[in-house]
């Protein structure tokens, strides 16, 4: 049995007197591929913002210690004009070219034209992957997602979600997944949180993903087949 | 009005520490920020010119009551910060045309670099170099917080602290600004060459780097155009800056 990364207790966070998310317990053991699965406005996104200690909350959050955490936003670059070339952005962090190029390639990214190419110029696949790259520069211990696909095509999305096992497994990292794609849990998940502001279900995927949990979830009716990998 | 080499050398430095803090800016679309902190700077100049002493001093004491003011108005009430900028902002400007004597107000306004005294540029100098300096340091974390304030919180960045560094910064710039282009016109020098290079610019490297170069080089050539003219040195740097910026827009990339 491998070692507790993270554990949550009690978990509780409040806007304007409003209760986000509502006394939430969960353990998450190393190399564990965890994926947060709830409808729209269900506290996801709160959810892994808070651990990465940017909003307020009430309860326990306990990482181990001295972690390494990378965090894959979803909302990046307000400012698509931005003279901002992609080594000069790899640059903020204290790494050299070569070391750009070895981080590059491990997300797919082998032609080096793309150092400089300014960063509001890339496809959203494109930026997806750079900032995949920007977050393992440190070696993390655990990789955070916010959907990684959103706003990507379905065949990119496919990639993605390829790079992130590939990922996985050069690396022997953890990673915290949120993501609306209910196929993408059974090829990626270890366990799964179904979140709608209280832990609706947890636990392995194959046990937790049944029919009357996900109507619970989603709150109505909702056409699922399970995947026979 | 004489223009001497420490003129020069004083306007060379604070243009080009404008043009490097300019270019942040416009990435946080505080573009006019510059142009509502000048206003604020205008009773202070007008109480420095009243009782004789550093007009950048001046500035620079009320320029910190204003943005105190701001932050403690965004506490008591519900408006837009932008709102409360724009109170300060009339508030200031009408007590500093009360304050600064008639014959003084047109060199409030539009500066008079011939009045800048050997140790005025030797102090401008100094704090025009900690401006890049600190400009610098606060650079790249400003940027990343521009691009995602989760991704720069997840990276340890400070971004209240960083932001007040920038704040202060950008005080000391229109404080000393003032003094070669006037309040009314400080918010160009910080705005104009930086806009201009961001035109030119396909990389942050270049974006800096001409930012600097133009605000200098604006300054230098509109000091040049007030000796062959005699026109106000102030307004003659700002056009010299625009002018830039329509060529800037020819070669735009």
């Amino acid at each position: 049995m491998s070692d507790i990364i993270l554990e949550v207790k009690n978990l509780s966070v409040r806007f304007d007197g409003n209760k986000v998310i509502d006394d939430l317990s969960f353990d998450l053991r190393e190399k564990d591929n965890l994926v947060i699965l709830g409808p729209n406005g269900a506290g996801k996104t709160v959810l892994l913002k808070t651990l990465l200690g940017i909003f307020p909350f009430q309860g326990n959050i306990r990482w181990r210690e001295n972690i390494k955490i990378g965090y894959v936003p979803q909302k990046f670059l307000a400012d698509k004009n931005i003279p901002l070339n992609i080594e000069e952005f790899f640059k903020f962090k204290k790494i050299n070219s070569e070391e750009i190029a070895a981080v590059l390639k491990s997300v797919g990214i082998k032609d080096k034209t793309i150092f400089s190419k300014r960063i509001g110029a890339l496809s959203s696949g494109q930026l997806q992957r750079i900032l995949i790259a920007w977050a393992l520069i440190d070696n993390p211990d655990i990789l955070l997602f916010d959907e990684p696909t959103a706003g990507i095509d379905i065949e990119g999305e496919e990639t993605i979600y390829n790079l992130l096992s590939q990922i996985e497994k050069e690396r022997d990292l953890t990673i915290i997944l949120i993501t609306h794609d209910l196929s993408v849990v059974y090829k990626f998940a270890d366990s799964v949180l179904c979140l709608n502001k209280k832990a609706v279900c947890q636990g392995p995927p194959q046990e937790v993903l049944k029919l009357e949990n996900l109507n619970q979830l989603y709150g109505g009716e909702i056409k699922f087949y399970q995947h026979g990998h | 009005m004489d223009i001497n080499l420490f003129n020069f050398i004083t306007a060379i430095f604070v243009g080009g520490a404008a043009g490097y803090l300019g270019s942040l800016m416009i990435t946080k679309r505080m573009a006019l920020v510059g142009d509502a902190l000048g206003h604020v700077a205008l009773p202070g100049m007008g109480l420095a010119l009243l009782l004789g002493f550093n007009v950048s001093l001046g500035a620079f004491v009320f320029l910190l009551l204003g943005v105190f003011s701001v932050w403690f108005l965004e506490r008591k009430s519900d408006l837009p910060t932008e709102t409360l900028v724009g109170v300060i902002f009339v508030l200031s400007l009408a007590l500093g045309f009360l304050i600064t004597p008639e014959p003084e107000l047109l060199h409030a306004l539009v500066g008079d670099i011939s009045r800048v005294s050997l140790l005025d540029a030797v102090v401008s100098v100094i704090l025009s170099v900690s401006v890049l300096f600190v400009v610098n340091k606060i650079y790249k974390k400003i940027i990343l917080a521009s691009l995602s304030e989760d991704l720069a919180i997840s990276n340890k960045i400070d971004i209240k602290k960083n932001n007040l560094i920038y704040l202060l910064v950008i005080a000391v710039i229109v404080a000393l600004g003032v003094k070669v282009v006037g309040s009314l016109l400080i918010g160009a020098l910080v705005i104009v060459p930086a806009a201009a290079s961001r035109n030119i610019s396909r990389n942050m490297r270049q974006y800096v780097l001409r930012a600097i170069f133009l605000g200098s080089l604006s300054c230098v050539l509109g000091i040049g155009l007030f000796m062959i003219t005699g026109f106000p040195v102030g307004p003659l740097i700002i056009l010299t800056s625009v002018f830039f910026f329509i060529i800037s827009l020819i070669f735009k990339k």
